[in-house]
């Protein structure tokens, strides 16, 4: 966490109040949520109305799909279809298929091309000959595991020719792009707290106040009746200070990652032959940061013949840490759902790789990937090459 | 040494990683999934595949203070030791997973990895001792405490993986003291039931676990004259000396139960008889794999035994928990095994052998080595068995 959001939490949490409380203590929270609600609201070019807070990002993601499913239904019963990109995270996914299986929707899953661009045609097509059936559409601002970035203004456009409200999961773009609320057009957007140093279990959905948005957790109508629950002060004003910090430094930050990475990324390629960058091909130095295609912070590579676990274990013993994907609860690497997708099959989609930078990267943590990754990657794909010796299976 | 320690969320390999920690070793815990589709928690006596579990191995690791690793075996697990299972219930044999599994996951999938990953040994919480000899070679020898004695499954993993396998919990007196070693360094599992079920098969209904895949196939149950005696619906539910599960309609001419005697799976027959007819006087088995090298027979060109190998006494025990009885061996051809039985007539002896199952062969405490039953020759007729 940053220090300046641990110092606000920390701060706060020695106050005592409610801030549903009407005496003076519970007045004095109060002010710190909405002072709170404000700050948030001003860095990502929102309305402090339209700030739903939630205990995290997942949260605000089944807000958004289920809410505003059963909202739009409400309004409109024909209006059954979700429209989400295949890349969608598992928190806008799952709540989706979640909702074909308990609620009657119907899932339009929306391909994207190699590099996991969204199929704007195939959005197009879709909004042409079903757009009145449409509830919403939901597509990420950019991938989390391939770093791709959508282009949230042509779905956008070609949404509002059909009356569609557009939500986005802007999670992993929060402090890496630039994001105005009101500039984007959205009707509704996620933010968690922890990816950009503030407290786990912090988020919110930034929600048009003119959005149909039926509550999913009920109880003493906090957060314009869509979200009961007591509100965690320390939690809002902390994660306020860390959407704040990370806005302000996005352009300096962006532009040093984004070096950091195209250095990581080429050194890669010299140094480990086979590996293969997935998501798009980062734009030439010197092209202006808002065209940013891909998240400044994330290089993500399939090593073919290796195993993720096996490079996972390898990297880990060196000092590395990394992530191969998606983990399912058991803490499986699973071949991820992003890649396929994408087309890559699925015994290269085993052996992938993200690297995220963050504040605190260095060129010295490049330096000591790249010390380790050859020498890892050569012998995963020994291990990963390991076949039955022994007698075969009868 | 750098050290693989598998741990599958139970008691045992908790400790037995617990004493590799002791003993100095590097020492890093991996839980291996083997099946796609998971149950939250753990049901009945199952004991390693729930994410539950994942779970306790992780809470294990962590009290230990070594890495966790999950790694996804769940695709080998299925097209060996599943496959298998289905395969061989399906020619009216009777595998024995936990030995396929052994032999085919833990010894051979996990171990390869773990020395191409860069680790010198596995550990696990098998009871089963290993002895050293003068020139460096190991011995794999029955438990301290007989009871939980796993030498057994173990037999089939011969002897190069044997000298890159740990078994810390070889010497304890009892499973009570692992217990009780587990609950005083602090490891909430100490008290976890043991497991005895197979582990894939759901509610431990081996029976409908087959038919779900394998489908009804009604057939005849026949007396060894082969007159119908009842009815059956699919023969690979039966296994070698089953008893319960047998719809007879006719009585036996002496009034006494009828046990399986044979599977047909061509004619898709059930044959039954007398408790008498299933005592065992020979086995042949396939298959064979040695852990003495003196035993194994000189190799001549083209791997056929340059010479007949000679008969060498034995003990020969066919089932995880059955107790071996006298026998001699003597190696075949083709790597097979001939095992008769020499135990005084009235000794209990063996009774209701299946196909498939394992033969193990000892010397005393020592474990020669195993095969798979191919045939057996009953104690009365002796036609049935070639060499």
């Amino acid at each position: 966490m940053r220090p300046a959001a641990i110092e606000a939490l920390t701060a706060e949490l020695a106050r005592t109040g409610n801030a549903s409380s009407l005496h003076a203590a519970g007045r004095a929270a109060r002010r710190t949520v909405e002072e709170a609600r404000e700050q948030l609201a001003a860095a990502l070019g929102a309305r402090p109305s339209e700030v739903v807070l939630t205990g995290g990002g997942t949260e605000a993601d089944n807000l958004a799909v289920k809410g505003m499913f059963w909202g739009r239904r409400a309004q409109d019963p024909s209006r059954r279809r979700i429209v989400v990109t295949a890349i969608e995270h598992h928190a806008v996914l799952d709540p989706a298929f979640w909702m074909a299986g308990h609620a009657g929707a119907e899932i339009v899953l929306l391909p994207v091309d190699s590099a996991g661009r969204v199929d704007l045609d195939a959005l197009a097509a879709e909004l042409e000959t079903s757009g009145d059936q449409v509830a919403f559409i939901s597509v990420m601002w950019a991938n989390n595991e391939v770093g791709t970035v959508s282009p949230i203004a042509d779905v956008v456009s070609l949404a509002r020719r059909h009356h569609v409200p557009v939500h986005a999961d802007a999670v992993q773009a929060i402090g890496q792009l630039p994001v105005d609320f009101a500039a984007s057009g959205l009707d509704a957007l996620t933010v968690s707290g922890h990816k950009v140093g503030g407290p786990h279990g912090t988020g919110a959905l930034l929600a048009r106040r003119e959005l149909a948005l039926t509550p999913v957790l009920h109880g003493g109508g906090q957060e314009r009746g869509v979200r009961s629950g007591t509100l965690d002060t320390p939690g809002a004003r902390s994660f306020a200070v860390a959407v704040d910090a990370a806005v302000r430094e996005q352009p300096e930050l962006a532009a040093r990652l984004t070096a950091l990475r195209d250095d990581l990324v080429a050194r890669v390629r010299a140094a480990v032959p086979g590996a293969l960058l997935r998501g798009p091909e980062p734009r030439a130095a010197g092209a202006p940061a808002a065209a940013a295609n891909r998240l400044p912070a994330n290089a993500h590579f399939t090593f073919p013949g290796c195993e993720g676990d096996s490079l996972l274990y390898l990297l880990d013993s060196a000092g590395v840490q990394c992530s191969t994907g998606s983990a399912c609860q058991a803490g499986v690497p699973q071949p991820s759902h992003v890649l396929l997708a994408m087309g890559v099959d699925e015994g290269d989609a085993r052996g992938a790789l993200r690297f995220s930078l963050g504040r605190t990267s260095t060129a010295a943590d490049v330096d000591a990937l790249l010390a380790v990754l050859p020498g890892v990657v050569d012998r995963a794909r020994s291990a990963g090459l390991s076949t039955l010796t022994a007698r075969s299976a009868r | 040494m750098k050290v693989l320690a598998a741990l599958s969320g139970g008691v045992d390999s908790a400790v037995a990683a617990a004493r590799a920690v002791d003993a100095g070793h590097d020492v890093v815990g991996v839980h291996m999934a083997l099946s796609r589709n998971r149950d939250q928690f753990r049901t009945g006596s199952r004991g390693c595949c729930s994410i539950e579990d994942a779970g306790d191995a992780r809470r294990a690791a962590d009290v230990l203070g070594i890495p966790y690793y999950v790694w996804d075996l769940s695709e080998k697990f299925e097209q060996t030791v599943v496959a298998d299972f289905f395969a061989e219930y399906e020619a009216g044999r009777t595998p024995n997973p936990c030995v396929r599994c052994n032999e085919h996951i833990k010894f051979e999938a996990l171990l390869d990895k773990a020395l191409a990953l860069g680790f010198d040994a596995v550990c696990t919480g098998h009871y089963a001792r290993i002895e050293l000899r003068p020139d460096g070679s190991r011995e794999l020898h029955r438990a301290a405490d007989l009871a939980k004695d796993q030498s057994y499954v173990l037999a089939v993993i011969g002897p190069d993986r044997l000298a890159r396998s740990m078994f810390p919990l070889g010497d304890v007196a009892s499973k009570d003291e692992v217990r009780a070693e587990a609950a005083r360094r602090g490891l909430g599992v100490s008290a976890k039931p043991d497991s005895y079920d197979i582990c894939f098969v759901a509610d431990g209904d081996t029976h409908g676990f087959l038919r779900d895949k394998l489908g009804a196939r009604p057939g005849d149950i026949v007396d060894a004259e082969g007159q119908i005696v009842g009815a059956h619906d699919g023969a690979y539910a039966y296994t070698v000396g089953q008893r319960k599960g047998l719809a007879i309609g006719r009585p036996a001419p002496d009034g006494k139960p009828r046990y399986v005697l044979e599977v047909q799976p061509i004619t898709n027959r059930v044959v039954v008889g007398s408790a008498a007819d299933l005592a065992v006087g020979a086995i042949l088995a396939d298959d064979a794999g040695w852990l003495a090298g003196d035993v194994e027979p000189p190799v001549g060109i083209g791997g056929v035994p340059s010479r007949d190998a000679a008969w060498f006494d034995c003990s020969a025990q066919v089932r995880a928990h059955g107790t071996a009885v006298d026998a001699r061996a003597r190696v075949l051809p083709g790597g097979r095994v001939r095992v008769e039985l020499t135990g005084d007539p009235g000794s209990p002896g063996l009774r209701g052998v299946a196909p498939g199952q394992s033969i193990v062969l000892y010397d005393g405490t020592r474990v020669l080595g195993q095969a798979t039953v191919g045939a057996t020759e009953r104690m009365t007729a002796t036609t049935e068995v070639r060499e």
